[in-house]
């Protein structure tokens, strides 16, 4: 009997995932910083990990997800290589979105990987529509929608849920509650600081989940699952965590003291499931260390890739705008 | 006496004034307050009027421009922050469907003085979501007014001229302004909306824009000078109320009209004048209007893709020079 719930395949798969999260977003900010060769926003998903983690062992790759402009952390979980993101943030024709999406528009279809979307809280609506399709088709695909707790107090989020719930669409809504949007805490948003609780309305299943630990997000995941999958409709799962960094790399962070974000790291989402794997003596310090170095070797190689890529060819402008291939644009 | 400051502090300073002289003017929106604005054009102004009116929202478009619309329908003058009109898109309905229709459903009863503001069109590689222009969307609301300014000193006089007007109007800035110097009065003035102004005088071709493509239209006649060809350019600095009059009377001089914009082509401010110009000046011309806008396309990410979609001094050159039949 093992002492965890989890195999210590599972644990060392959330190690290796989230680790492939971090480094890549301290790579790609370092690369911003330094060389500038990454522009536009940029949203790091450091602190927030063990949400990709728990959510890809308690779901199938046909599962589709979809998020707001967070999105580099997700879209690693669902398997898209860190040489196409990487490569996406340069601008490169080798990116994810052949350098036309940028940070906050990764896609991955063949993943189920519905994208970035840069519009506070659009996508909720979006992933009740992938699930919607999913019911259409008659499988029993379970689509994923994650947002903001700036995003929960858009009209979009009301709409949606009341809908979605009437409709018993197989879809979760994951609200990642990092304590901000951009400046603004999220009391200072709304009465209601128990974002779970809008579900009461609708009297649709919610509920918190410590998303510093990948075993809880993994286990209220599951649960929803099973709800959507059996036909029973929504959830809505306000997922508490914590970025790291600032909301985008040009963010002072005035609005939170050092102290508060040194208390978070305290409890790292990492650092927990490596503790864990120690504990249980699931890998030995060399064997976290190959891991390690994997990851780091992975990143690394991502640079390089997405420097040596071309860029995309000026006549791309006017390409991948209409599937019509006669379509008539104004060229004057 | 002028001095130099930035563009946001024209706006900041238009905001406070017209907030010292008229107590049912405020300001709300997306970190307008607390964080002292996203790209702190209200700084310091909670400090100094107070959150009853310098308010922070939550992000709900929808939700908050319907309250500020309805403020101004029972007696304030509101000013709605957008963090950027991509995000006004989600309150369009308020804007259209009540703010711009109230006067005329309550046979004129109802009027609607409110302003929205925020940074508009692309900001380098900020991906499609985060780069469309609307000028021309809004220009087509009848009774309401557009205005896109293109400096620190008409940005000032236009913003106080909007606070005081009854209508609703949209003013539109931009975040790679922001920080751009230009002479300022110490003294009080104001720009009347709906009058262009001829930033540059020549004799051989007219270029119009507004807003950030003023740099490249500028741009572009001096380049030109140095081949000696005499452009004038015109700042719209108030797409509707259109000044169409200003731009005939320099048509009348110069016979060429060439229009720079950073709308997407198909119904943009550069159709409207083209339409206007050839109906009240067909016969002053001696070629055909002609314009440069956004590429066709919503704007990629990659930085060639973005350079090769927006107006740029090059092309204006070389369109110039087509109208005026000049070979090289
Ligand atoms: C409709 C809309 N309004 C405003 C913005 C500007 N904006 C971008 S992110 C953001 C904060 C969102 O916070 P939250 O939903 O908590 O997500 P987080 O950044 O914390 O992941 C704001 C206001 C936007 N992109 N879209
Ligand atoms: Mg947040």
């Amino acid at each position: 009997m093992a002492a965890t719930k989890f195999s210590k395949e599972t644990y060392l798969y959330w190690y290796e995932l989230m680790q492939l999260i971090r480094q890549f977003e301290l790579m790609a900010e370092e690369k911003y910083k330094m060389d500038g060769k990454i522009r536009g926003f940029f949203h790091a998903y450091v602190g927030q990990e063990a949400i990709a983690a728990g959510c890809m062992t308690a779901t199938r790759i046909e599962d589709p997800f979809v998020t707001a402009y967070r999105d580099h952390g997700l879209a690693l979980a669902k398997g898209m290589s860190p040489d196409a993101c990487m490569a996406e943030l340069y601008g490169k024709a080798t990116g994810c979105a052949k350098g036309k999406g940028g940070s906050m528009h990764f896609f991955g279809k063949d993943v189920y990987f519905f994208g970035g979307h840069g519009i506070v809280g659009a996508q909720i609506g979006t992933g009740a529509g992938l699930a919607f399709a999913e019911k259409y088709k008659g499988t029993d695909n379970v689509a994923l929608t994650f947002f903001g707790d700036g995003a929960a107090r858009q009209g979009m989020l009301h709409e949606t849920f009341n809908m979605a719930m009437t409709w018993k669409l197989p879809v979760i809504f994951i609200c990642e509650n990092n304590n901000y949007a951009m400046g603004t805490s999220v009391e200072r948003t709304s009465n209601v600081v128990d974002i779970y609780k809008l579900a009461d309305a609708y009297e649709m299943p919610g509920d918190t989940v410590d998303g510093m630990s990948a075993e809880a997000v993994h286990e209220a995941i599951s649960r929803a699952v099973k709800r959507a999958r059996e036909g029973d409709g929504p959830t809505l799962l306000e997922i508490k965590t914590y970025r790291y960094k600032g909301h985008s790399i040009s963010d002072p962070q005035k609005y939170r003291t050092k102290e508060e974000v040194e208390e978070y790291k305290q409890r790292d989402p990492i650092q927990l499931v490596l503790s864990t794997i120690y504990k249980n003596k699931y890998a030995t310090k060399d064997e976290i260390a190959a891991i390690d170095k994997r990851v780091n070797d992975a990143v690394v190689a991502s640079v390089k890739f997405a420097e040596e890529s071309p860029w995309p060819s000026d006549d791309e402008v006017l390409k991948d705008v209409a599937m019509d291939a006669n379509y008539p644009f104004i060229v004057d | 006496m002028a001095r130099l400051i930035a563009f946001r502090e024209a706006l900041r300073e238009a905001m406070s004034e017209e907030m010292r002289r008229d107590p049912n003017v405020f300001l709300m929106g997306e970190e307008v307050a607390e964080y002292n604005g996203a790209y702190k054009v209200s700084q310091g102004m909670l400090d100094e009027f107070g959150p009853k009116r310098v308010i922070d929202t939550p992000i709900a478009e929808l939700g908050f421009t319907g309250i500020a619309v309805g403020a101004a329908q029972n007696g304030l003058r509101p000013i709605v922050e957008f963090m950027t009109w991509n995000f006004a898109v989600l309150a369009l309905d308020q804007i259209l469907n009540t703010a711009s229709k109230m006067l005329a459903m309550s046979g004129g009863q109802i009027s609607c003085p409110i302003v929205f503001r925020g940074p508009n069109g692309s900001a380098g590689q900020l991906g499609a979501q985060h780069s469309t222009a609307f000028e021309s969307y809004y220009a087509n609301i009848p009774g309401i007014k557009v205005i896109s300014p293109s400096n620190p000193y008409d940005a000032k006089g236009l913003m106080k001229a909007a606070i005081r007007d009854n209508d609703p109007v949209m003013f539109m800035e931009s975040e790679v302004m922001y920080g751009d110097k230009g002479e300022v009065p110490e003294t009080e003035y104001i720009i009347p909306i709906g009058k262009a102004d001829v930033k540059r005088q020549g004799r051989d071709v007219t270029i119009v824009s507004y807003n950030k493509m003023m740099k490249v239209a500028l741009g572009a006649a001096a380049e030109l000078e140095k081949e000696g060809i005499s452009a004038e350019v015109i700042d719209l600095r108030t797409i509707r109320p259109l000044d169409w009059q200003t731009i005939v009377e320099s048509v009348k001089k110069t016979n060429r009209l060439v229009i720079v914009e950073e709308q997407w082509p198909m119904c943009s401010v550069s159709s409207e004048i083209a339409y206007r110009i050839q109906k009240e000046a067909f016969d002053y011309l001696d070629a055909p209007i002609r314009r440069i806008t956004a590429a066709d396309a919503p704007l990629h990410y990659a930085p060639n893709l973005v350079a090769a979609a927006l107006p740029d001094v090059p092309r204006t050159v070389k369109l110039v020079k087509e109208v005026m039949y000049v070979k090289k």
